[in-house]
């Protein structure tokens, strides 16, 4: 195969909006912890949901103290942590999946402290060299960035800060300034878990984000059904499923490849 | 007349909530706009000098401030070098000297118009000052805590319910203090529009490592000018233990000019800190290294990978991985010394304190009184040592019976 030009992290995930969009279409980005329930079967998790065609992953490198998770994503993280997974088996699981064909923009999405201790520098090096995108740290606000964003920013990764339903208007100005690749915008007032049912001010929550915002937004917490997942068409630019395929993980890749196909086809 | 409560009365933190490279704001976009609103508030709140008058009568009427000094006689003759003087927080209404910051955020929560309140807690005594306040002050209040501490502080579970609030069990974790802040804070995350977190030590994202700092600078400005009246001077070393730190910043920071004056802040050393079983942030590089954690950079006890790692204290108020940022930041300019104390000295200075002075002091307290047993015996004997009694020992009775092995 002739190479053709590198694109970077944040041009990668700029070309799978464009791609959702054309299609008339919000993209699913899955979230999957590394090490759950094994690290082998989660890197199979993964490469499933990939060949069911999902357009990107938020891959959850484990936290002791993930204060922004709910009681899902606690469990699973724990277990991997349990099962060994260190940040650096992160990044081989990433470089892993690349090997096995998986094309689409992957973004890491740690806590603060796993990367301040491993050393932000070179953390984006090698995240980059692994063939990681961007970056997604839930602990860190737009003010506290400057360290991570100057790292990210030489390498081209993308790094993404949130929006919530409790952000002022004047938040949204900066948010929409300092992140790159998307606006992870968070759905409601809590931590991360399926729901059944969406907040009713939502609709509201983003026509507000979008008349101070023109980068990618793109759903988090809460969304779980292919109904709510087809509900996202039109409304914003993508979204992103996670406890819901932590849970189906816990059944085997197959419920999660299917749960992800199904996802997917909603969109359809 | 001058306020109750002083602020700004130091460079730190700055506007960003930062003591040095310290403190800061590390938590999910969603807290964000709930801490400007705190800040604002809080700041609008001690401008107002009826709610400073509103915060002194309660201390006075309620708490029973000023708490006294009391000269150790016998301790001192038994050690034989310095004066010992012991700061009464023990004797504040709960026990404890978390009630001084617990009055002053329920005020705050109920200007804010904030009905809900969560809280954590660790030895209880945060706990327990929070539901008084909540009883006082008519809110709801929600305490979360960590199943090895419930059932160490089994007397503080009762009393928490007992005043009306509601304990959750916190199973997630190691199932002690660090993982009741986890779980506070998912709860201020969840409620965050209607709920004020009441947090119990000078740690956490700004404002709350300054506003717990005010709130307890009570200790070292009463204890300044009772020591002067008493002792016909100032200390030659303020000592108080250090969880998150608000005993002992409470205080330091009327002493932080007076440059004659050691602070000393007595960490938890577990079962010694070569085993890595211990709480001493400062005294283990291996493990105790800049972090963040719940909110602020400070030093935190984690593995090479950035897992935060479980301590050990047989004080539950001290059994914490992280320390007050502007701990971190009193080290670094070395205006401030940490040591630390193991469970065994600081379960001998318990006894000693009880029969040399009568006075059953808390478990954390105890590792203050052991490094006063270590540092007072090499001081000349018209030298003066300040020891910060920040809560009383009701409350570790069981577990003192079972380290001691006294019971049956
Ligand atoms: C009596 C007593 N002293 C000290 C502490 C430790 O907290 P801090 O370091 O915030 O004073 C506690 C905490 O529960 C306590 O109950």
């Amino acid at each position: 195969m002739v190479e053709v030009k590198q694109l970077t992290g944040v041009e990668t995930i700029a070309t799978l909006f464009a791609r959702a969009r054309e299609q008339n279409r919000a993209a699913f980005l899955p979230y999957f912890p590394i090490g759950y329930p094994t690290y082998e079967t989660s890197l199979d998790a993964i490469q499933a949901m990939a060949e069911a065609g999902v357009d990107g992953f938020e891959i959850g490198v484990p936290f002791s103290d993930p204060l922004a998770d709910g009681p899902t994503i606690q469990a699973a993280t724990q277990i991997a942590l349990e099962n060994g997974v260190t940040v650096r088996k992160c990044l081989d699981a990433i470089q892993t999946l690349r090997g096995r064909g998986v094309t689409q923009p992957m973004l890491l999405m740690s806590y603060l402290n796993p990367l301040l201790a491993y050393g932000v520098d070179r953390f984006v090096l090698d995240a980059k060299a692994v063939g990681a995108d961007g970056l997604i740290v839930p602990d860190l606000p737009p003010e506290e960035a400057a360290l991570v964003a100057d790292a990210c920013a030489r390498e081209g990764l993308a790094l993404v800060f949130f929006l919530a339903p409790t952000s002022s208007d004047e938040r949204i100005t900066l948010v929409n300034r300092y992140a790159t690749g998307f606006i992870y915008v968070v759905s409601l007032t809590g931590v991360t878990g399926a729901r059944t049912e969406l907040p009713p001010d939502l609709r509201e929550f983003i026509t507000r984000v979008r008349a101070k915002a023109d980068k990618p937004l793109v759903l988090g917490f809460g969304i779980s059904t292919p109904e709510q997942a087809s509900s996202m068409n039109g409304l914003v630019d993508g979204f992103i499923v996670g406890s819901a395929l932590v849970k189906a993980g816990r059944e085997g890749v197959d419920a999660v490849r299917e749960l992800a196909a199904r996802l997917r086809r909603a969109l359809d | 007349m001058m306020a109750y409560i002083q602020t700004d009365t130091t460079s730190v933190p700055d506007a960003r909530g930062y003591y040095g490279e310290f403190g800061g704001r590390f938590v999910p976009e969603t807290l964000i706009p709930a801490l400007d609103e705190l800040t604002a508030a809080y700041h609008e709140a001690m401008n107002d000098p009826a709610f400073q008058q509103r915060l002194a009568d309660l201390q006075a009427t309620y708490t029973g401030r000023p708490t006294p000094i009391t000269y150790a006689k016998r301790l001192s003759e038994h050690l034989g070098g310095a004066q010992i003087y012991l700061k009464r927080e023990d004797l504040a209404h709960t026990g404890a000297h978390k009630i001084n910051n617990a009055l002053g955020q329920a005020l705050l929560a109920q200007r804010m118009g904030k009905q809900r309140v969560v809280a954590e807690t660790g030895a209880g005594q945060h706990g327990v000052a929070s539901a008084t306040a909540s009883a006082l002050l008519g809110l709801d209040c929600h305490v979360y805590m960590g199943t090895v501490d419930i059932a160490r502080q089994q007397p503080n579970v009762f009393r928490m319910k007992l005043l009306g609030a509601e304990v959750i069990p916190v199973e997630s974790g190691s199932k002690t203090l660090k993982d009741a802040i986890n779980e506070a804070i998912r709860d201020w995350v969840t409620n965050v529009r209607e709920t004020f977190y009441l947090l119990g030590s000078a740690l956490g994202p700004h404002p709350y490592p300054m506003m717990v700092r005010d709130f307890q600078s009570v200790i070292g400005v009463e204890a300044r000018r009772q020591i002067v009246e008493l002792a016909g001077r100032l200390p030659d070393a303020c000592i108080a233990c250090v969880g998150g730190g608000s005993n002992a910043i409470g205080l330091f920071h009327a002493f932080r000019d007076d440059e004659r004056v050691d602070l000393i802040g007595v960490e938890a050393g577990g079962h010694g800190i070569d085993g890595g079983e211990h709480a001493a942030r400062f005294a283990d590089p291996d493990i105790g290294r800049p972090g963040v954690l719940h909110g602020t950079r400070s030093f935190v006890m984690q593995d090479t990978d950035g897992q935060i790692v479980n301590t050990h204290s047989v004080s539950a108020g001290l059994d914490y991985a992280s320390v007050g940022p502007e701990h971190a930041y009193l080290r670094a300019q070395e205006r401030a010394y940490y040591t630390y104390a193991t469970d065994e000295e600081a379960l001998a200075a318990f006894q000693t304190l009880c029969r040399l002075e009568g006075i059953i002091p808390a478990l954390e307290s105890s590792h203050a009184v052991a490094e006063v047993i270590k540092r007072a015996p090499h001081m000349p004997k018209d030298s003066i040592i300040l020891v910060n009694l920040s809560g009383r020992g009701d409350k570790d009775l069981d577990t003192v019976m079972r380290e001691l092995k006294l019971n049956g």
